[in-house]
């Protein structure tokens, strides 16, 4: 692995909420990101995934800077940003770059295109000498796939996919090494999206770039990302390459995120387990003691209010050789796959080995996971999983499971569409 | 049928000219079924919608062609005031954005209870009990103590719930949802989607779906129409629709979304933008981002050709249906 550009360790922002007008005093704090570690290897994409209010936004802003964290550190190349001097800092600050989420309200629209990409020349000069700056824009229009003649027309001349072109263009323009884009293109229309991400993945290989690409598509995560995060109120609960999150998860909470994400494709579905969560995020105001996940999970016992899970390779695969070793934060991460394997000629050989391998003995007893609450009101929100019976790797109790769904789909939130996972 | 449009144009006359918004639409729900209508932002989806509706604000939309059938009744034709008896009582509507839609000043019983009183005359106390009834049945937890409160004090999720609620308040036969889940995070959407499928089931009401989301379609649709530039270029059943498209446009939609279950190398990408409303091409509104345009696709319109094929009714709007059906 090549080495670390950029090395978060231990980052909190929180918010103060105070109190009064005049003599305010300070009641709490939202805990937008509380303990985030994570590092970005030279030319690698992470992706980082979560739910709207997870702190994947307020992460990224701190890495450019926008945001000043409240404890921790982001170590560029060895140098910690939190510590520089205001005149180092915006040395370093040419090397990391962002590209923001909605094209619409992040171009201003009295200024040209030109002035636009060729305005992060004007804090660093030392990029582009003033008269060679126009033909810089131009090449970086020519770069991400516009007409360098467009170099005098305003943003609102301009669809969102090309506005978003723009955005990136103004990101490379002070040739930086990172990246950081958030939400680049969930603004945009389905057939737009993949010419912005082509043009990413395209870039990225012209200018040895590496990204932190933040999203809550998790498909476009993984398509974009060769390792992933995936963050849950303020802190990253599992962490690996791709293959690791998709389809070998050990987090409850990455294995609901998966399981809910709609596959286009109505016959995949159908090989599918849905696991539907009840109940919405805690205030990040207010996180639950322990395992902040535990009030939505279907795992979760006495010692998860107790105990800050770490992030950490679980200890049962420890000493295994499996793609299930990777970093997750529960104290009872066990593999389960959730997303199967599509592409059986591509996956199926180290797969089926795991899958078979571990699986069962990774299983709990089936009672665990049958646990089963009636839907309605309580704070201790509980899982509806559609598991008619759990008996280790899937042989048989697919097809009987579906079944049974069928019939009784109609009592639960889990609705009917649950399918009993397919570790075939 | 419950729903059939026919032939439904929608125009916008605007100070640049004349948005031909929907360019003869047709489609039709039953009963307990749930047509998907998919296509991006401009493609005249919840235009039809609204249409079918009759909220749509004319002026500066005009109606120029075209029948909308509520069992056999075409509503274009009735006046506003028996529309409005139609309109909340026989079909109804979900929005996307929750928030805005619902009246921050208000109370969520309130709102919810409102129904009552102006369709049913009800007394307020029993409107209130209604509401209360209403929300237990969309699962939102301690209904009881929550009717009193306002939309700003709901999460996204059951802010949703609510406007759900408001759309089963009289029992409609009929549902517009558009959009339903779109502003909301994937295992919310679940969560949402699950109830509106099964309450449709248990009411066996007809739903229509709008999204520009193919998985959210592939998990719960039984029939797709898509749209483009205000034409549906393809309608089929869900399971067909996936497996062999038969129109180039669902082809390059299908083939340009990163899948999930799979790690895919470069993204196959529809070039150029979708058509300004204002002046759509001649021919096949597709055809200068279409990879099999011919020279007659750039002068015929191509009419919805039957797929012969197929054993199930569906349809395609392209010349070359075949060829594309077939690769």
């Amino acid at each position: 692995m090549a080495e670390a550009i950029l090395e978060v360790r231990d980052l909190h922002k929180h918010y103060p909420l105070t109190q009064g007008i005049l003599f305010k005093k300070q009641v709490g704090a939202v805990k937008a990101v509380d303990g985030v570690d994570f590092e970005l290897a030279s030319g690698e994409t992470l992706g980082i995934v979560g739910e709207s209010g997870c702190g994947k936004s307020t992460v990224a802003k701190m890495l450019v800077n926008l945001e000043k964290p409240t404890s921790g550190s982001i170590r560029y190349k060895g140098e910690d940003l939190t510590k520089l001097s205001p005149r180092a800092l915006k040395a370093v600050r040419r090397n990391i770059q962002m590209v923001f989420q909605d094209p619409y309200t992040s171009l201003n629209p009295r200024m040209t295109v030109g002035d636009i990409i060729g305005e992060p020349y004007e804090i660093h000069p030392e990029v582009a000498p003033k008269g060679d700056r126009r033909r810089k824009v131009q090449d970086l229009l020519d770069v991400v796939g516009l007409n360098p003649e467009y170099i005098n027309r305003y943003p609102h001349q301009f669809s969102g996919g090309q506005r978003q072109r723009i955005g990136i263009a103004r990101g490379l323009a002070l040739q930086p090494e990172i990246i950081v884009a958030d939400e680049p293109v969930s603004a945009l229309d389905v057939s737009v999206q993949a010419q912005v991400i082509n043009l990413l993945d395209r870039l990225q290989a012209e200018f040895a770039l590496s990204y932190v690409f933040i999203a809550h598509d998790l498909s476009i995560v993984r398509h974009i990302s060769d390792r992933v995060g995936v963050m849950y109120l303020g802190r990253i609960v599992e962490i690996g390459t791709d293959a690791q999150i998709y389809e070998h998860p050990t987090h409850p909470y990455t294995q609901a995120l998966l399981s809910a994400v709609p596959v286009p494709d109505p016959e995949a579905r159908e090989h599918r387990e849905r696991i539907i969560l009840t109940g919405d995020v805690p205030s990040p105001a207010n996180v639950p003691s322990g395992c902040r996940f535990r009030t939505r999970c279907w795992k979760a016992q006495e010692r998860c209010t107790l105990e800050v899970p770490l992030l950490a390779v679980p200890a049962v695969y420890r000493l295994a050789d499996t793609p299930a070793k990777h970093d997750s934060a529960c104290h009872f991460a066990e593999e389960k796959q959730v997303v199967p394997p599509e592409d059986a000629l591509a996956h199926a050989g180290p797969l089926k080995e795991t899958a078979a391998g571990t699986g069962p003995a990774a299983e709990p007893p089936g009672a665990t996971l049958l646990k089963k609450e009636p839907p309605g009101p309580g704070p201790d929100l509980d899982l509806d999983e559609k598991t008619g019976e759990k008996t280790g790797d899937g042989t048989g109790d697919g097809t009987g499971g579906e079944d049974a769904d069928g019939g009784t789909g109609g009592e639960d939130t889990g609705g009917g569409t649950g399918g009993i996972s397919k570790e075939s | 049928m419950l729903l059939e449009v026919r032939d439904l144009h929608v125009e916008f006359h605007t100070r640049d000219g004349v948005a031909k918004a929907v360019n003869g639409v047709n489609y039709s729900v039953d009963a307990g079924e749930t047509l998907a209508v998919l296509g991006e932002s401009g493609s005249g989806k919840s235009v039809t919608a609204q249409a079918v509706m009759g909220i749509l604000d004319i002026p500066p939309g005009k109606i120029p062609q075209g029948e909308i059938l509520f069992k056999g009744e075409d509503l274009l034709k009735l006046k506003e005031d028996e529309r409005r008896k139609v309109r909340g009582a026989k079909m109804a509507m979900i929005f996307q954005d929750a928030l805005s839609s619902l009246n921050p000043v208000l109370s969520v019983g309130e709102q919810l209870g409102e129904m009552f009183i102006v369709h049913k005359g009800m007394s307020k106390k029993d409107a209130r009990a209604k509401a209360v009834e209403l929300m237990d049945r969309v699962r939102i937890p301690a209904a009881k103590e929550r009717v009193g409160q306002y939309p700003h004090q709901f999460s996204g999720g059951m802010r949703q719930r609510i406007m759900i609620a408001m759309a089963l308040a009289l029992e409609p036969e009929l549902i517009i949802a558009d959009e339903p889940t779109t502003a909301l995070d994937v295992t919310v959407q679940a969560q949402v989607m699950d109830l509106l499928a099964e309450l449709q089931r248990e009411l066996n009401m007809g739903l229509i779906l709008i999204t520009h989301d193919l998985g959210v379609v592939a998990d719960v649709a039984d029939k797709i129409a898509v749209m483009y530039a205000g034409r549906i270029v393809e309608q089929a059943p869900v399971h067909e629709i996936y497996k062999a498209p038969a129109h180039p446009y669902t082809r390059g939609l299908l083939d340009s979304i990163p899948r999930l279950d799979q790690k895919g190398q470069e993204l196959y990408a529809i070039k150029g933008l979708p058509p300004n409303l204002l002046a759509i091409p001649p021919g096949c509104a597709f055809n200068p981002r279409c990879p099999m345009a011919q020279d007659v696709c750039r002068t015929d319109v191509p009419p919805l050709y039957e797929v012969t094929e197929s054993p199930v009714p569906r349809s395609s709007a392209c010349h070359f249906w075949k060829e594309c059906l077939h690769g």
